[in-house]
Parts: structure tokens; C-alpha cells; sequence
């Protein structure tokens, strides 16, 4: 038995494939294809939650998405718990568990109902009111109260197990909603032979199919046409059938996120499959076929469990063979909830009245009701119902007032109209028109190349659904050259033409400021909240919406949105295209991150790079840091040393042997042409034109505004040819800064630029013992310091392999950068590690090299400049070609402000404690005893402890610095105040002869 | 006006809330105003506020083209903090936090300003060497501002990952303890009450179509939708609007404006505890009162007044963040939206006088107006009561890209606001 | 995410592939070093900030490398065409039809009645 509310013969499930599910900690049973909120009302179970703000006890409202009440977790695992399920989408799968949520410490028994008795307390937006006395309990008592008692499902707290995948997909068409419209439109679209794609976030298609069993289409049920048609389009290469998949967002130039729900359906699914899958589509063309929604009726307490729109009562018979109640109500303003009435009398269940507000029904229906016997009460309202956890009773009285008459029933099926979704069509930037004479909002003008075609447009006729959708998919289809080869023809009908609809508080809703009339169930948002917020002079619907919270739930709005517009419509005595609608915003419903960021974690987050060389430091011990995407060894520890340690002894290592170091990271672009150097003169601020083949020289590239932007060694390896160097951090956007310039300001320069950072393992031989070092592996190149001084650059061949040499230092050291095709670099670098090794040499890392330099002052491009530093401040003038006539940042450069005195310079620092080792980033001030907030003239940007100096050192920027040598400044630290004295930025081998050794 | 309290709220629970008043009016615009505010954001609003409160002017009045608060103001995720590098920054973002700490009391409505903390999270040697130049700044301008461990930031937000093998793992944090979060809408509305209270006009649905000047060029008025307003002084406080006003007083302006997306998750019990900002992966988090994940990031590359973005945008933010906070990938998305930030080239702001007489521009916030809105709408009010700037604003002129002085947070922090 | 026609590959290609790159037309002067700071702050800083048709420049950095110049509209956001760099401000009058409205922006069109 899966439930003793399912009535044999009813309904589209079998009866033999049966499910376990657990809900709360009892199990119940449920048919395969039920949703966990048609098996929980087979089960007769009606409260599945409580209301946001009052803990109202509730039960399931609707069939579908639009689900603003029946919201559950749903476990699988400790790592698999997810909040905020809809009751009403979530398939039921053999061992699912189903937890309630905001209530404690049970459901039927909610402490934070006492919400509920202080609701006159509050109103909306009472908390901009109160909780200002005394200042500090905000924090610590009444915003910590209130977080506790809002949010809704628990957050998972443990990493999510299951993957994710993604698609980007291309068609001519691409068919939101697979109902009648949807369906017909992309039979129309594929017969032509165009690329089609159809989702549908339902499991099945056949959108109000699922509950209007009168429709028949080409003499076929119209379920049953859907499923055929849809097999029919799976069948069709051209087409792509997505059901279980949600358009949830509609942006430019006609691309839409789809995400389709893979596995949550099944019991065990197969763990190499997705949970989800993130489909990105770009179409040609859209055709929104989306359908509309059923609101309910805003009176005195409709929100109780068993009050539920009259279709979804409708979708829970035809489709899942389950009644809602043994007696039921019908408090209507439209024609459509006759027909739930008559489906469920004709099962057998008692309809005890339908409640009519109208005077005047549809005369179709009026006449159906009276044959099958149902009492029809017209113009009269309900006006408050009963029922502690599940509605009891009605009471029904004629519009405009009189005593109620109540009457007993168990479930309540109310209907105020459809809402036609034009979310689509709005995310999409068309603008919405409202209809007066149907009181809708409709598509007016198009923004994209989409068409909306049924419910969504306003269609209400099924044969003209039909034909609109069948047009639709053909035009569309022509636009990107298709044409069908004969028509496709449907013909449909169906029992009852639907008339009436009303928006807004409903008689029994009354102006009363204390009935709890709901418009948004979720948020508790009552008729009498929005009458408050206009009085308070929220006049604009965006601010009635903020004021209220009405729309702001997990729904977005879907039923509310258009009662509260009309609440407020008639508050403010305006019309309701005057007051105007709140915006749709992406998603339709609510999307996982998981889906959003598919494979985008770990690893494949951000690409990690590794130099040719990575995995032989790996193999030395070498500890990596991240520089941007770079993984670069940092330093390689030996055994029982910490990073101080070999840090100390790489130093002076390199200073009395050799180190080598990988410099693979740093960016390299080749600068070739008849007009290279003409090029660089425009890009550097230094003059190229006298830099003969076979030397280098060190550059300052600067931004049109005058700050420095990249430095490095440019080595020109002939006439016509430049290898350029970069910062790590530097090279693409140093590449792009000259593609830049190259191509659109620079344009009748012959040159051109590769980017080669990739292709060049660089390996840097540093130290006295470096020549003796590479000397025995280099063919074709006399390395002696008159044949190949400091900055020059020699191509031949090393271990064999060709290479780009470069007696160049970063160190102060006689030193040798080898490049190599990058292929090459770890043979290399092996053969290279062979002969220094026995020398008593070391492979160092980063760390080492920042030591290295700062003793000798070179400075860091974005470490010890910023952004805002000039060459000057640098003190690197003399690389500022004086008599050029034209650079990138010349102009800059002489702004007042960059020439004006007091800028901060570049300085050494040395404290006057040798040991103490200053803090990077410190502040530096000239009187330590000043009070807050102190005057700072710089900060410290780089510093060490100098194996090499016995001392610590450091560099820093300090206002005036250079007029300074030889003052006593301060850095003051949280617990003592250092003093420092200024000094030059060079601080081992002043005169700069080891550099040529 | 009738002052919010407990006591009045009870008061008015026992007769329905049919006693409250209209929170501002809705008045027609008079011929001619002393000062005449565009914008009715929170920067805007608190102008006239404090232009009424502490300057003795309240022939104001504030004009909005939509609705009041509906601009960035009504779009940010709400994040305060004031642990900015340059003393300019930190005087101006430190002056508006002083402001925040007593902005309920001060406008008798309650802004929900909780000093939550804000961490920013450090992820290589490079951050850390920034976010230590801040802290040592910062304790010697009096701003609070400390560097935690990963074990202390994780104990400071649990939900954090500060595993080494992260694809960016997590050295480190600065969090400032002050800073926090505030809700957007009361800050417009409780300055709108306030405002309107002394007596300024708010003006919605009013568009600015034309500013028109005297013979000497000095201001004389504005055209609107509703006709021609005059005026002695007006302040734009237009945000990603600011240029296209600007223009209509043949002021060209170094702005550009870009979207800014955010958005929500669905809301859940308290998991989150804090702020956390991570510039290296480029995502900023929070949780509401409501229980919402408050999630922002960077702007789209390309200048834009639609007020949408791509999903690209979206998804690499929530890759980001899903990198930090593994725990939230079965989170969903509720909603998304975006703004209009005007950015300039230091990406920070301006609030000067213009070189047309009784014209003061209040804008290039970027995407870090929120924080400032007390303080910014405070000394902007000085600087058009006085026609001089107050000594906290005098560095954010507008000729400061011309002499080249520049207050540029972002050069020199790689820090985004 | 906008879809981008490349005048260099000639071919419509996703945003990804793209970078904007600012204001187009703005030609770096020759004679930098006689500029007043009015003329460089003009030149550098100072921009138009349209809203509605601009000008400006892209990058179609992950293709064929090539800047490019293209009239969009910041409104819709709508490229009306774009064009390779060099060339002068193509007549848009030719390219937009003239029934297509500029699209408001959201707040501004909802309150709009048929």
C-alpha cells in the first residue's frame, strides 16, 4: 500500500513499483515517479514545515517549482545533506530521507511558534524600529536572536561528495518549457531539420498535461501526446529532449543556463555520473514557452495545511493517484478550479462547495457543477478557516459581509487566476506590457531574438496554443535557413474555456490591519504588510518589496508578487502598471553552486604552471611558493634544517662557490624587425639604438602616467632581433601593454612580438665558481670576461643543445643565465647540478635570490615599487633616456606632482641593532613619541637577515630618503620602536668588482 | 517626527500599526531650493541630512530619477571596513566607520550596523607583505587591523579551508574586528527620514535632464522631468550616473562605469560568522540577517549603464568561493543582480568642488561606496555648506589625475574595496 | 556573455576570447612633451563615459591576437558592429535599424503599461 489517500485506477504511477521513504524518522511508502510531496499526501500527510518569521505551521501549496511552503532536507549522506528542497520537485527514490526544517524541537511542536502570538509585535519591518537601545546589544543580543530564529534549512557542513559536469551547446532553437507550446513549437522547429534543443524542469514533459486530463491532442490524450512527441523528438538527430532541466537564466545575445538534474532522482546512482550538469546554450533563437502559474487566494488564514491550489489538487489526482482530502472546499475567483472539483468528485471524493467571489462564473462550468451535484456558492468569500496543523473547517459568507457559515472540510483548493511566467522573457530585457483587459503582465517589446508562445503570451485557447507554438518553431526555424517539407498539423481540444481571475486581497481578506491574510507564505507576508509599508510612505514597489520582504523568498515571488502589486496598486488608489512590477532577476529558481562551478575546483580552479625544471627541484628537496599561477622553489632545505637555516646557507654558499636557480618563471618576449629597436625606444625609457648585438641592457617600462610598470634585461641578439625579459608577474601583461601599443598607436613600425616565456627554460649559474661551473658544457663560446663581459648575450650550444647565453647577475655575483629550448631544461640543468654539485655549490630558490639582490639593492618591480613609484623615487634616472624625444610615460613623468620634492625614495635601511630584522611593510616615522595618528614618511618593502652582511638589512621608501643618509628614523612595531639609520641601498661589495670575477 | 522605540512599537502592536506615520513625504518640488542634491542614494540622502543637521540648511531638496535608495546603495553586499593603506583613505573610510557606530542612534532608525569583523585573507608571500604594510599603517593612524594565523582565521570563521593543499592555500589574514556589515535599505530610508524630518524635500521620479548656468557659468538650476528647479548649489551624488550628469555641465570626467554583479544563496540557519574578503581569488562572503550567503565580486571588463553582467562573472565567483568554503558547493543560488560602479583611474573617489561655481560632485566610489556613506555624505556636505572642502575630503579633488597625486589603494595593494 | 564578431578572424566568437580595452579613437598625440597637464589629463584620464552608443576597443586576446574597434551600445549592451583598428568611426545611421529603440534599462521599463 503506498499511501491510503491513492485511489485505485487514478493517476499515472504503478501501483507494484513501490519506494521507501523516511520523513522525520518514520517511514512511509511511495510509488516510483512521486515527488516527495504527492507521497506524503498519500500518506495523508499534510504539515511539512513552518513559515520563515512566525513558524506558522504549513503544508504543501502547489505541484511544482513555484513551491513556497513544502521546502525539506534531503540526506543521503553526512557530506550529501541539502536544505531548501522543494517538496514538490524532488522525485522520491527507494531510501530517501526527509528531514523538516525550522522547528524545534519537532514539527507538530515549535517552540518558535510563539512568534506566531507576538506577530502584533512583528509587523513588517518593525526592526527598524527597535533593537537601538542600549547600542551594543544589537551585536550581541538581538541580531544573534534573530539569526537564530531565521534562515530556514542547515547549511551542509562537510565538502559535497558528488561532482558536477558542464555542456556549452549551439542550436538554431532552443525550446524553454516542454507543455503543449513548448512541444508543438519544437515539433514544428525539428521537422524543418534546425537544431533543436527542449528542456523541461519537470521529469516528464507535458506541463499542465500532467493535471488537465480532458485534453486530448490528434485524438490522443494529451499526456500521452506529450510523451510520444517527446520520444518521437529524442528520436530526431537533430534534436536535444532535456527533462529534469530548468532555463534558469537568460542573458545577451540569446544565451541561457540551463541545469538539468542528473542523478537526484535515483537511489544509488552510478557515482561516475553528475548530480547535476550546467548546460550553457547559445541559440540562434528562443522560443519561451513557459506557461503560466495558478495564485491562490489571499484571505484570513489560507495558509494552513490542507490549503493548496486547485491544480496542483488537480496535478496530485490525474497524475499521482492521489486525493488531497475526503472533503474539500473550492475558494475560487476563476473558472479553472471548477475542473479540480469535478476530478475529484468524479474519484469519489466530496466536494462540499465551491466558493465563488464572482457573481457570474463561466457558464460552462456553472453548468458541469450543477450536473455533477456540487453546491456552488457565487459571490461569496471565505472568510477564515480552522485547523490547528491541518485545515478543519471554512467559513463562507456572501461578499460584503454577513455572518459566516462554516463548513467542515479537510482540504481547501483555492485559485485567483494564472500568472503568466514572463520571467524569461524579462531576464531576456524585453519589456512587459500590462494587459487591462486581462490583468495581466504580458510580453509587450522584444529585446533578443526570442518569441513566447501559450500560457507565457497569454494564449489561453488550447488550438490557439497550438498553432502559435507550430508558427512559432517554423519562423523561427526559417530565420536560420530551414524550411519544413510539409506542415505539421495538430489538433487539439479540451473541456472548459476559462474565464475570471483576480489579483490582490480577496473578500475575507477585509481591510483589517490584524487578519493574516498571506500573500507570500514563506516570508509571512500578510495583505495587511503591505497596506503598513504604503502607509509608511513606501510608495514604490521595490521599496514595498524591501519593506515587507514580499517576493524576497526562496520563490522569488512566483505566487505573490502580482497580490502584493495589486495590494498596493489599490492602497495607493494608482493603477497597477503605475505602481510597476520588481525586476526578474537570474535564477528562475534556485541553482546549486556545485552545478554553477561544474569542474572548476581544486586543481582545476586556476591552472597551476611548473617550470621544465619542477620536478628535479622537486627531487633536491626544494619547498615551492606560489607566484601568481607559478609554483617556484622557494628554498630546498636539508635534512634537519629549517628555512632560516638553508636560507643562511644558500646565501653564502652562492657568495663564496655558485648557486644555480631556476628562472624559468621570468617572461620573455621576442622583439623582432627592422623597427625593433625604434619600438623599444618608444616602449622603455632607455635608448636602444646604441645597444650592439651581443650585449644587454636592463629596462624601465612605464605606464603613459609615469609610474614604473615592468623592468628587466633586454639582450639584443641582432640587428634586428631583441630577447626582452620580464617580472614573473609581468609577462602577459607587459606583452599585452606592447601588443597594445604596437598595433594601434605604433602601427608603422615593422616589428613583431612572440611571446616566448614558455618556450625558454632559464637557468641561472651564480657565484666565483659559475664560469668553471658551465665552462667544460659550453661549445662555441669564449667565456672569458674580455670576450664576454658583463651584459653581453652569446648564442651557442650547451650539453649540445643549442642556447642563449647570458653573462648577466641578479646576485652581484660573476653569473651566467642559461637558456634553453624548454625541452632541454631539465638535461641540462642536471648536467649543470653534476659539476656544481662537487664544487661545493647549491641550488637555491626564491628566497635566496630576493637576499641576494637586496645586498646588492637591485630592486623588485611591485615589492619594492607600488604602483605609484617613478624611476626617480627608485633611483633609476640614469635608465631615463634624457634626450629622447618620445616614450610611453614621458608626459606622465613631468606632472607637478612626480617632480615635486619631498617623494618617497628609494633608501637602504640598517638598524641600529644589527640583530633585530625589521618587519616588510612596517611604517617608518622621524619622531616615535608623536601620538596617534602618527605622521608616517615610508615603509620598509624589503627585508632580510644578511648571512653575507652578519646583519640585517633592508630597503625602504622614505619621504626624501635620499637627502637622509645618515638619519636616525623609527619604525614603530606594537611593542617596542625600532631605530634605524639611513643608508645607501647597496650592501656587500659597494665598488661592484665581483660582478666581472 | 515621532520617535521609533521599543515602547512605540508595542504601542502600536495593540492597535494594529495604524498609528505610524509616512517614513518621508512625497512633496511637489518648489521653484528654487538653497542646495539641490541628485542622487537619493544613501550618499546623497546623507547629505541633505547633514546639511540640515550640522550646516543649518534645509531649503533642500533631493532628487532621485527612480526610486529613493534604488541605486548601488540598494545593490551591495553591505561590506564596512576602514583598514585602508594611504592616510586619505583610512581618514575618510575611518571618519564613516565613527559614523556607523552610532548611525542607528543618531537617526533613530535602526541601520543593523554589526561589527561582525572583516577578514581578508592572504594567500602568498606577496598579500602578506601588503596586508603587513596595512596593519603597521593602520596602528599608527588608531585603526584597528591584526594579522591572524590560519589557525587563528579558521577560529575566527569555521567554515574556512585552510588545508596546504588548496590550489591557493591560505597563509594568513588581516581582519579588522571594527568592521562588519549594515542593512542597505535602512541606511537609505533612516536618512530619508531624518532628512525629510528637517524639512528636506525628497523628490522620486524626478530626472535630471539639463543643469543650467548663470551668465558668469555659475550654477543656476536644473532641468527635470517635472519642470525647471533652481537652485544656488547642487551636488551630484549620481554614482554611475555621475558622468552623464556631469556632461550636461560640460564637465568631462575621469570616469568609466562598469557592472557589478552579486548575489544571494538561498538562506540557512547561521553558518557563517564574519566577512571574508580573498583578492587573490577575487570573492567577497557574508551571511545575512535572513540567513542568505551575501556573495560579490569583480566588475564585467566592459563599461555598461544595464545594470546586468555575464554568468561567466557569477560562476568564477562562486568557483572562488567554493575554493575557500568547500562546505557551501550544495548551496543554491536564489538571486542575482548588478549595479553600476563608476570607477576612476585610482579607483578612488572624488568629492570635491567642480570647476563650475556651485557644482560639487560626490562619485567614483567604485565598488566600495557603501562603507563610506556616512562619512563621505558628511564631509560632502561640509565641502557645499562651506564651498570647501573639509580637511578629510581635500585630497579627493578632481584635478588629481592633472598634477599626478594620486591616492591609488589599488597600485599599491593589489587590494580590491 | 557577449558574443563577439572578430573583423580579424571574421567570425562571431564568445566574450572569453575577448578583452576590452578601453575608449577607441583616442589617438596618443605626437607631441607628448610640448602637452599642457590640461591636454595629458584630457588625453589620459579624462573619458566620455557614454551611455548609450560608445566607441571603444578590443583585444581578441585568446584568437587571432588583434585589436579591434567596435560601436556597442552600454545600454543593451549590444554591439552594433565593430571594425578593425585604424579605421575611421563607421556611419552607424546605416547599420541600426531605425525601428530598434534603445532598451531602458530594467527599473526604468517595468512600470511601462501597453
Amino acid at each position: 500500500m503506498s499511501g491510503a489517500n491513492r485511489i485505485p485506477g487514478a493517476g499515472r504511477l504503478t501501483p507494484a513499483k513501490t519506494a521507501r521513504f523516511v520523513f522525520d524518522g518514520k517511514s512511509y511508502a511511495a510509488l516510483e515517479g512521486d515527488t516527495a510531496a504527492s507521497a506524503l499526501l498519500a500518506n495523508g500527510v499534510h504539515l511539512v514545515g513552518r513559515s520563515f518569521k512566525y513558524h506558522r505551521p504549513r503544508g504543501i501549496v502547489s505541484a511544482g517549482a513555484e513551491e513556497p511552503n513544502a521546502l525539506i532536507g534531503v540526506e543521503r549522506d553526512a557530506a550529501r545533506k541539502q536544505p531548501n528542497v522543494r517538496a514538490t520537485v524532488q522525485e522520491v527514490f527507494d531510501g530517501m530521507k526527509v528531514i523538516s526544517q525550522n522547528r524545534w524541537p519537532s514539527l507538530s511542536f515549535d517552540v518558535g511558534a510563539v512568534n506566531n502570538l507576538l506577530s502584533p509585535f512583528f509587523a513588517a519591518g518593525f526592526y527598524y524600529k527597535t533593537f537601538m537601545w542600549p547600542k551594543q546589544a544589537w551585536k550581541h543580543v538581538y541580531e544573534p536572536q534573530i539569526r537564530a530564529a531565521a534562515g530556514l534549512g542547515v547549511s551542509p557542513t562537510e565538502d559535497d561528495t558528488d561532482h558536477y559536469s558542464s555542456r556549452y551547446a549551439h542550436c538554431d532553437v532552443l525550446v524553454i518549457g516542454a507543455g503543449v507550446a513548448g512541444l508543438s513549437a519544437a515539433l514544428a522547429a525539428a521537422k524543418t531539420g534546425a537544431r533543436v534543443i527542449i528542456c523541461d524542469e519537470q521529469a516528464e514533459v507535458g506541463g499542465a498535461l500532467h493535471y488537465d486530463k480532458s485534453v486530448t491532442i490528434n485524438g490522443l490524450e494529451g499526456f500521452t501526446w506529450a510523451q510520444a512527441t517527446a520520444a518521437e523528438l529524442a528520436q530526431m538527430e537533430n534534436v536535444t529532449v532535456l527533462p529534469r532541466t530548468t532555463a534558469f537564466g537568460y542573458y545577451a545575445q540569446n544565451f541561457v543556463g540551463l541545469t538539468e538534474r542528473v542523478t537526484e532522482h535515483l537511489a544509488k546512482p552510478d557515482r561516475k555520473l553528475p548530480r547535476e550538469r550546467l548546460w550553457q546554450v547559445r541559440a540562434k533563437r528562443v522560443i519561451i514557452a513557459t506557461g503560466a502559474i495558478e495564485r491562490h487566494m489571499v484571505f484570513a488564514n489560507n495558509d494552513r495545511p490542507g490549503i493548496m491550489l486547485a491544480s496542483a489538487a488537480r496535478t496530485f489526482l490525474n497524475h499521482f493517484g492521489v486525493a488531497v482530502g475526503k472533503k474539500i472546499g473550492v475558494y475560487t475567483a476563476n473558472d479553472s478550479a471548477y475542473e479540480a472539483a469535478f476530478d475529484l468528485k468524479r474519484a469519489g471524493i466530496t466536494v462540499a462547495a465551491i466558493v465563488d467571489s464572482r457573481e457570474k462564473p463561466g457558464e460552462a462550468v456553472l453548468a458541469e457543477a450543477r450536473k455533477l451535484g456540487i453546491e456552488v456558492l457565487t459571490g461569496h468569500a471565505v472568510i477564515e478557516t480552522a485547523g490547528k496543523l491541518r485545515v478543519s473547517s471554512m467559513s463562507v459568507a456572501r461578499n460584503g459581509g454577513g455572518r459566516g457559515r462554516s463548513i467542515a472540510i479537510d482540504a481547501l483548493l483555492v485559485s485567483a487566476g494564472w500568472t503568466p511566467s514572463v520571467h524569461m522573457f524579462s531576464q531576456s530585457r524585453g519589456k512587459v506590457a500590462y494587459d487591462f483587459e486581462s490583468q495581466r503582465f504580458l510580453p509587450g517589446t522584444y529585446a533578443q531574438d526570442c518569441l513566447s508562445v501559450g500560457a507565457c503570451n497569454g494564449t489561453n485557447d488550447l488550438q490557439a496554443t497550438i498553432e502559435e507554438s507550430l508558427a512559432a518553431g517554423e519562423l523561427t526555424s526559417n530565420a536560420s535557413g530551414f524550411t519544413a517539407s510539409q506542415k505539421t498539423e495538430l489538433q487539439g481540444s479540451n473541456a472548459f474555456a476559462w474565464t475570471g481571475g483576480m489579483a490582490g486581497a480577496a473578500e475575507g481578506a477585509g481591510p483589517d490591519t490584524t487578519v493574516k491574510a498571506f500573500i507570500d507564505f514563506q516570508n509571512d507576508v500578510c495583505a495587511k504588510d503591505i497596506r503598513l509599508a504604503v502607509r509608511e510612505g513606501m510608495h514604490s514597489i521595490e521599496h514595498i518589496k524591501r519593506f515587507t520582504t514580499n517576493g524576497m523568498a526562496t520563490d522569488q515571488g512566483k505566487l505573490s508578487n502580482i497580490h502584493g502589486l495589486a495590494i498596493a496598486a489599490e492602497t495607493l488608489g494608482r493603477e497597477i502598471p503605475k505602481v510597476g512590477l520588481t525586476t526578474f532577476r537570474a535564477p528562475y529558481t534556485p541553482v546549486t553552486f556545485g552545478a554553477l562551478i561544474n569542474h572548476s575546483r581544486g586543481e582545476l580552479f586556476d591552472p597551476t604552471r611548473k617550470t621544465p625544471m619542477h620536478a628535479l627541484e622537486e627531487a633536491q628537496g626544494a619547498v615551492f611558493e606560489d607566484v601568481g599561477q607559478w609554483k617556484r622553489a622557494w628554498y630546498y632545505p636539508r635534512a634537519g634544517e629549517d628555512m632560516h637555516q638553508a636560507v643562511n646557507r644558500e646565501c653564502k654558499t652562492v657568495r663564496d662557490v655558485a648557486g644555480i636557480f631556476d628562472a624559468s618563471t621570468l617572461g620573455k618576449i621576442e622583439v623582432v624587425g627592422p623597427d625593433a629597436a625604434q619600438f623599444l625606444n618608444l616602449i622603455y625609457t632607455n635608448s636602444w639604438d646604441t645597444l650592439k648585438p651581443g650585449r644587454c641592457r636592463y629596462g624601465i617600462m612605464l605606464r603613459e602616467d609615469g609610474f614604473v610598470y615592468d623592468d628587466g634585461v633586454v639582450g639584443r641578439m641582432a640587428e634586428d632581433r631583441f630577447h626582452v625579459t620580464t617580472t614573473t608577474g609581468g609577462a602577459a601583461r607587459v606583452m599585452n601593454h606592447m601588443e597594445d601599443y604596437l598595433q594601434t598607436e605604433f602601427p608603422h613600425l615593422n616589428v613583431w612580438l612572440t611571446s616566448a616565456t614558455e618556450q625558454w627554460a632559464v637557468i641561472a649559474v651564480q657565484g666565483p665558481k659559475a664560469r668553471e661551473i658551465i665552462a667544460p658544457l659550453v661549445e662555441g663560446i669564449d667565456l672569458s670576461n674580455e670576450a664576454f663581459p658583463h651584459m653581453s648575450v652569446r648564442e651557442g650550444k650547451i650539453c649540445g643543445v643549442p642556447t642563449r647565453l647570458f653573462r648577466m647577475s641578479f646576485t652581484g655575483e660573476t653569473g651566467f643565465e642559461v637558456n634553453v629550448p624548454a625541452d632541454f631544461g631539465p638535461a641540462v640543468w642536471a648536467a649543470i647540478w653534476e659539476r656544481a654539485e662537487p664544487m661545493g655549490a647549491c641550488a637555491y630558490g626564491t628566497e635566496t635570490m630576493h637576499i641576494l639582490r637586496a645586498e646588492k639593492g637591485y630592486i623588485i618591480v611591485g615589492q619594492d615599487t607600488d604602483g605609484t613609484v617613478t624611476p626617480d623615487d627608485a633611483s633609476l634616472s640614469w635608465a631615463v633616456g634624457k634626450k629622447k624625444p618620445d616614450f610611453v610615460g614621458i608626459r606622465g613623468l613631468r606632472r607637478p606632482d612626480l617632480v615635486a620634492d619631498g617623494r618617497k625614495q628609494l633608501v637602504g635601511l640598517l638598524t641600529k641593532d644589527p640583530k633585530l630584522v625589521l618587519e616588510e611593510g612596517a611604517q617608518i616615522v622621524a619622531d616615535p613619541n608623536q601620538a596617534l595618528p602618527m605622521t608616517m614618511i615610508g615603509h620598509v618593502t624589503s627585508s632580510y637577515w644578511s648571512e653575507n652582511c652578519g646583519r640585517s638589512i633592508a630597503l625602504a621608501l622614505v619621504a626624501g630618503g635620499k637627502a637622509k643618509l645618515g638619519e636616525t628614523l623609527y619604525v614603530p612595531m606594537p611593542d617596542r620602536t625600532i631605530a634605524v639609520e639611513v643608508s645607501d641601498m647597496v650592501f656587500i661589495d659597494k665598488e661592484g668588482g665581483r660582478i666581472n670575477g | 517626527m515621532r520617535k521609533y522605540s521599543v515602547f512605540a512599537v508595542a504601542r502600536e502592536a495593540m492597535r494594529g500599526h495604524r498609528g505610524w506615520e509616512a517614513q518621508w513625504t512625497s512633496p511637489e518640488p518648489r521653484k528654487e531650493y538653497d542646495v539641490i542634491i541628485i542622487g537619493a542614494g544613501g550618499h546623497g540622502l546623507g547629505t541633505a541630512y547633514y546639511l540640515a543637521k550640522e550646516h543649518g540648511i534645509t531649503n533642500i531638496a533631493v532628487l532621485e530619477k527612480g526610486w529613493l535608495g534604488g541605486g548601488n546603495t540598494g545593490r551591495n553586499t553591505t561590506i564596512i571596513r576602514s583598514n585602508y593603506l594611504y592616510d586619505e583613505s583610512a581618514g575618510i573610510y575611518d571618519h564613516a566607520l565613527k559614523l556607523w557606530d552610532d548611525l542607528s542612534q543618531d537617526l533613530n532608525y535602526n541601520v543593523m550596523y554589526s561589527a561582525r569583523g572583516v577578514m581578508m585573507l592572504s594567500h602568498n608571500i606577496h598579500d602578506q607583505q601588503v596586508f603587513k604594510r596595512h596593519i603597521h599603517a593602520n596602528r599608527l593612524n588608531g585603526i584597528d587591523n591584526e594579522w591572524l594565523t590560519p589557525e587563528q582565521a579558521k577560529e575566527f570563521c569555521p567554515p574556512l579551508d585552510i588545508s596546504r593543499t588548496a590550489r591557493y592555500p591560505i597563509n594568513g589574514a588581516a581582519l579588522q574586528r571594527r568592521g562588519g556589515t549594515a542593512r542597505h535599505d535602512a541606511v537609505a530610508w533612516g536618512y530619508a527620514r531624518a532628512a525629510a524630518d528637517r524639512g528636506v524635500h525628497i523628490i522620486q521620479n524626478c530626472e535630471v535632464t539639463g543643469l543650467r548656468r548663470h551668465a558668469n557659468g555659475a550654477i543656476a538650476g536644473v532641468e527635470t522631468n517635472r519642470g525647471y528647479i533652481g537652485a544656488k548649489k547642487v551636488g551630484v551624488v549620481a554614482a554611475g550616473h555621475t558622468s552623464v550628469l556631469m556632461e550636461m555641465a560640460e564637465v568631462r570626467m575621469p570616469l568609466v562605469s562598469y557592472p557589478l554583479q552579486a548575489l544571494v544563496s538561498e538562506p540557512v540557519k547561521p553558518i557563517f560568522p564574519c566577512v571574508v574578503m580573498s583578492n587573490t581569488v577575487h570573492a567577497y562572503i557574508s551571511q545575512s540577517d535572513k540567513g542568505e550567503l551575501v556573495i560579490g565580486a569583480g566588475t564585467d571588463q566592459y563599461s555598461s549603464y544595464s545594470q546586468t553582467g555575464g554568468l561567466q562573472i557569477i560562476t568564477h565567483t562562486l568557483d572562488a568561493i567554493c575554493e575557500l568554503f568547500p562546505i557551501f558547493r550544495r548551496m543554491k543560488m536564489m538571486r542575482s543582480w548588478g549595479g553600476i560602479v563608476d570607477v576612476t583611474p585610482d579607483r578612488s573617489p572624488i568629492l570635491a568642488k567642480t570647476p563650475v561655481p556651485g557644482l560639487y560632485v560626490n562619485c567614483g566610489w567604485g565598488t566600495g561606496g557603501f562603507k563610506a556613506t556616512p562619512g563621505s555624505a558628511n564631509v560632502f556636505a561640509h565641502t557645499i555648506a562651506n564651498d570647501a572642502p573639509h580637511k578629510i575630503n581635500a585630497p579627493f579633488t578632481l584635478e588629481r589625475f592633472r598634477s599626478g597625486r594620486l591616492i591609488d589603494e589599488a597600485a599599491a595593494a593589489a587590494v580590491a574595496h | 556573455m557577449l558574443l563577439i564578431y572578430c573583423p580579424y578572424c571574421e567570425e562571431e566568437r564568445s566574450e572569453l576570447e575577448f578583452r576590452q580595452a578601453g575608449d577607441a579613437h583616442i589617438a596618443r598625440p605626437t607631441n607628448m612633451t610640448e602637452m599642457t597637464d590640461e591636454e595629458f589629463e584630457a588625453f589620459f584620464f579624462l573619458r566620455d563615459n557614454v551611455k548609450g552608443l560608445t566607441y571603444e576597443r578590443w583585444r581578441h586576446l585568446n584568437g587571432c591576437g588583434r585589436f579591434f574597434n567596435a560601436a556597442r551600445d552600454t545600454v543593451s549592451d549590444k554591439f552594433v558592429t565593430t571594425y578593425k583598428a585604424g579605421l575611421p568611426k563607421p556611419d552607424i545611421s546605416a547599420l541600426r535599424p531605425a525601428t530598434e529603440a534603445t532598451v531602458e534599462t530594467y527599473e526604468a521599463t517595468e512600470s511601462n503599461a501597453k
